[in-house]
């Protein structure tokens, strides 16, 4: 208004370059989210509805939900699909408790502002690791001949080399343990921004009442950081069913299938066996239960912002 | 409920026990990954073994610094994550400035398309991105990759570039707009300069999440010349027959820049981080 106000020369125009203007604005982010996202997404599509896309030699045919019908009757899949929620869900678990206990530890005020500092540093660190990496770290530690067995057998918990990576009984169990080492931070530092947004006097007038220590935690720590609660869990729900590099990097799926997820089974299909039909449909079944989680938590987010 | 003295040494006692531990679980496995770096490889699986033993060397670091392939693996890294990081850093601002200080229409179908961008897999997007970037010529090349970046960094910086103007007061783009300044010029003029601390976090957090990616570099490039750090780690594996001491040197490399940039901007790094969780 004040624009239009300043430049009288023609009130029209500027009304109508005004109502452009926040496209403008948006229109390099519009551009690339509809080649890069929409686009993507509305091929993916087509690729599931069709036999032969990408890497043939006969042209595609129209097939319906044919593949669908594949995928979701495959055995394989299913076995993806339920070591894909054993990752994800024990995953969140061990990441609250985690995050959660680290994020109460550093938010004591028994300790004084260096040894916390230093304390937080060292809890931060996985977090700085790019999967790959982590992934070769671990492989190292978890080696049969590795430090991680030479402890467990020192201190008697075990008396033989596990292969932990490579037998069976454990790899997926393994595998989740890794992804919990690497993934906790974020909750801990969420946790912890969290716990300084807590009113004190809140506490002052529970104690005032008598509460106890585990009441205090109970009744006004844990109601208060809900929504936080409720938003990791999602997200990290989410990324957990997305997550590929630790697990192509650590046992590619193996050993027989029993650390597949989704996304190496999906990944597999497309560029070992070229079965990109199959890969689009596993694609967008993927995508499918992460939209679903994520209306949840977009509903989540609008709750906490209003 | 007054705690006595000797109860609260016992509880100061236990909370540092506790923190010790917690500590040993999260920087135990670096300190391994460290002292292996230093270790010959034969020494590796040494028994028993020993955090320091007689075969200490920089070896490994010159092996790696020394191969001009994996320097090149760096190379690439670091130019990829650095022009993805100033591309989305000015393409958020614009697109933050325009949601934090105009109203139009679809302007929440927008934003919440945008947050939705953030749990879209990217294993559903690798297909079409496949087949797209070799339509596009762009194949096995660094606009292929910074291009797919852009996806996952852009609504992350925008949701946490539009918070962050949603801090600033409308007062002062206003003023600057009363004598006579266009949109644009408060933008850049006015608005980015005090946003700083907010680009901080966008930049850093997007350099991170552009250093760290795995899948688009494994599928949209295929010469050793492309390839980035974390895949020039995965390729260490096979190549060597498992350089251990290597592949440890190359991986406390590779995760210099993360920690250099963590360390510098530890404030800004843990605003980008809860910037997800909790909106700003």
């Amino acid at each position: 208004m004040k624009i239009a106000a300043a430049r009288p020369a023609n009130p029209a125009w500027e009304r109508h370059r005004k109502r452009l203007l926040p496209y403008a604005y948006l229109s390099p982010t519009l551009t690339l989210l509809a080649v890069l996202t929409f686009i993507p997404i509305a091929t993916v599509f087509l690729y599931s509805l069709v036999d032969n896309v990408i890497i043939t030699r006969t042209p595609p045919v129209f097939v319906g939900l044919d593949n669908y019908v594949d995928v979701l009757t495959d055995r394989k899949f299913g076995g993806a699909l339920r070591n894909t929620l054993y990752l994800a869900i024990a995953s969140v678990i061990g990441h609250f408790i985690l995050g959660l206990s680290f994020a109460l530890l550093l938010n004591t005020r028994l300790i004084g502002a260096f040894p916390k500092a230093l304390f937080r540093a060292i809890y931060i660190l996985p977090w700085v690791f790019t999967a790959s990496i982590i992934a070769i770290l671990w492989r190292l530690l978890l080696n049969p001949h590795g430090v991680v067995n030479f402890l467990l057998i020192e201190l008697g918990l075990t008396s033989q080399r596990i292969e932990w990576l490579s037998d069976r009984s454990v790899a997926l169990q393994a595998v989740t343990f890794i992804n919990i080492w690497a993934g906790y931070p974020f909750y801990m530092v969420s946790f912890l921004a969290g716990l300084q947004g807590i009113p004190d006097d809140l506490y002052e007038a529970a104690k005032v009442d008598g509460a106890n220590g585990w009441q205090l935690f109970r009744f006004i720590t844990l109601p208060q950081l809900k929504p936080i609660i409720l938003s990791l869990a999602m997200l990290d729900f989410i990324w957990t069913t997305h997550q590929f590099t630790l697990i192509w990097m650590t046992t590619g799926g193996g050993p027989i299938r029993s650390t597949e997820v989704l996304s190496t089974f999906t990944y597999k299909a497309a560029f070992r066996s070229n079965e990109f039909s199959i890969a689009s449909t596993l694609a967008m079944i993927i995508l499918a239960l992460s939209t679903i989680v994520a209306i949840f938590y977009v509903r989540n987010q609008r709750m906490t912002d209003e | 409920m007054i705690a006595s003295p000797t109860r609260k040494r016992l509880a100061k006692i236990l909370v540092f026990t506790a923190l010790t531990g917690g500590a040993c679980f999260a920087g135990l496995p670096v300190l391994w990954m460290i002292a292996s770096s230093f270790k010959s490889n034969k020494q590796i699986f040494a028994y028993p073994p020993y955090l320091i033993d007689e075969s200490f060397s920089f070896d490994a670091y010159q092996a790696v610094l020394t191969d001009p392939m994996q320097l090149r693996f760096f190379f690439n890294s670091y130019l990829v994550a650095i022009l993805v990081t100033i591309a989305t850093v000015i393409i958020s601002i614009l697109a933050g400035y325009s949601f934090s200080r105009y109203d139009f229409r679809f302007k929440k179908a927008l934003n919440l398309i945008i947050i939705g961008v953030q749990s879209v897999p990217p294993i559903t997007l690798m297909i079409p991105y496949f087949g797209l970037i070799v339509w596009l010529g762009l194949y096995n090349s660094y606009a292929a990759l910074i291009l797919t970046y852009m996806v996952f960094t852009l609504s992350y910086a925008i949701i946490m570039m539009t918070g962050y103007f949603n801090t600033l007061p409308r007062d002062l783009d206003e003023a600057v707009m009363i004598d006579g300044g266009g949109s644009f010029v408060t933008l850049w003029r006015i608005l980015a300069p005090i946003s700083l601390p907010g680009i901080v976090s966008v930049g850093v957090y997007t350099f991170m999440l552009a250093w760290n990616e795995f899948l688009f570099a494994l599928t949209l490039t295929k010469t050793n010349d492309m390839r980035t750090v974390p895949i020039g780690i995965q390729l260490l594996m096979g190549q060597h027959s498992f350089e251990w001491n290597q592949m440890m040197a190359m991986s406390a490399l590779g995760s210099l820049p993360v920690l250099i940039l963590f360390l510098l901007f530890q404030r800004y790094f843990i605003a980008g981080m809860s910037a997800g969780s909790i909106k700003g």
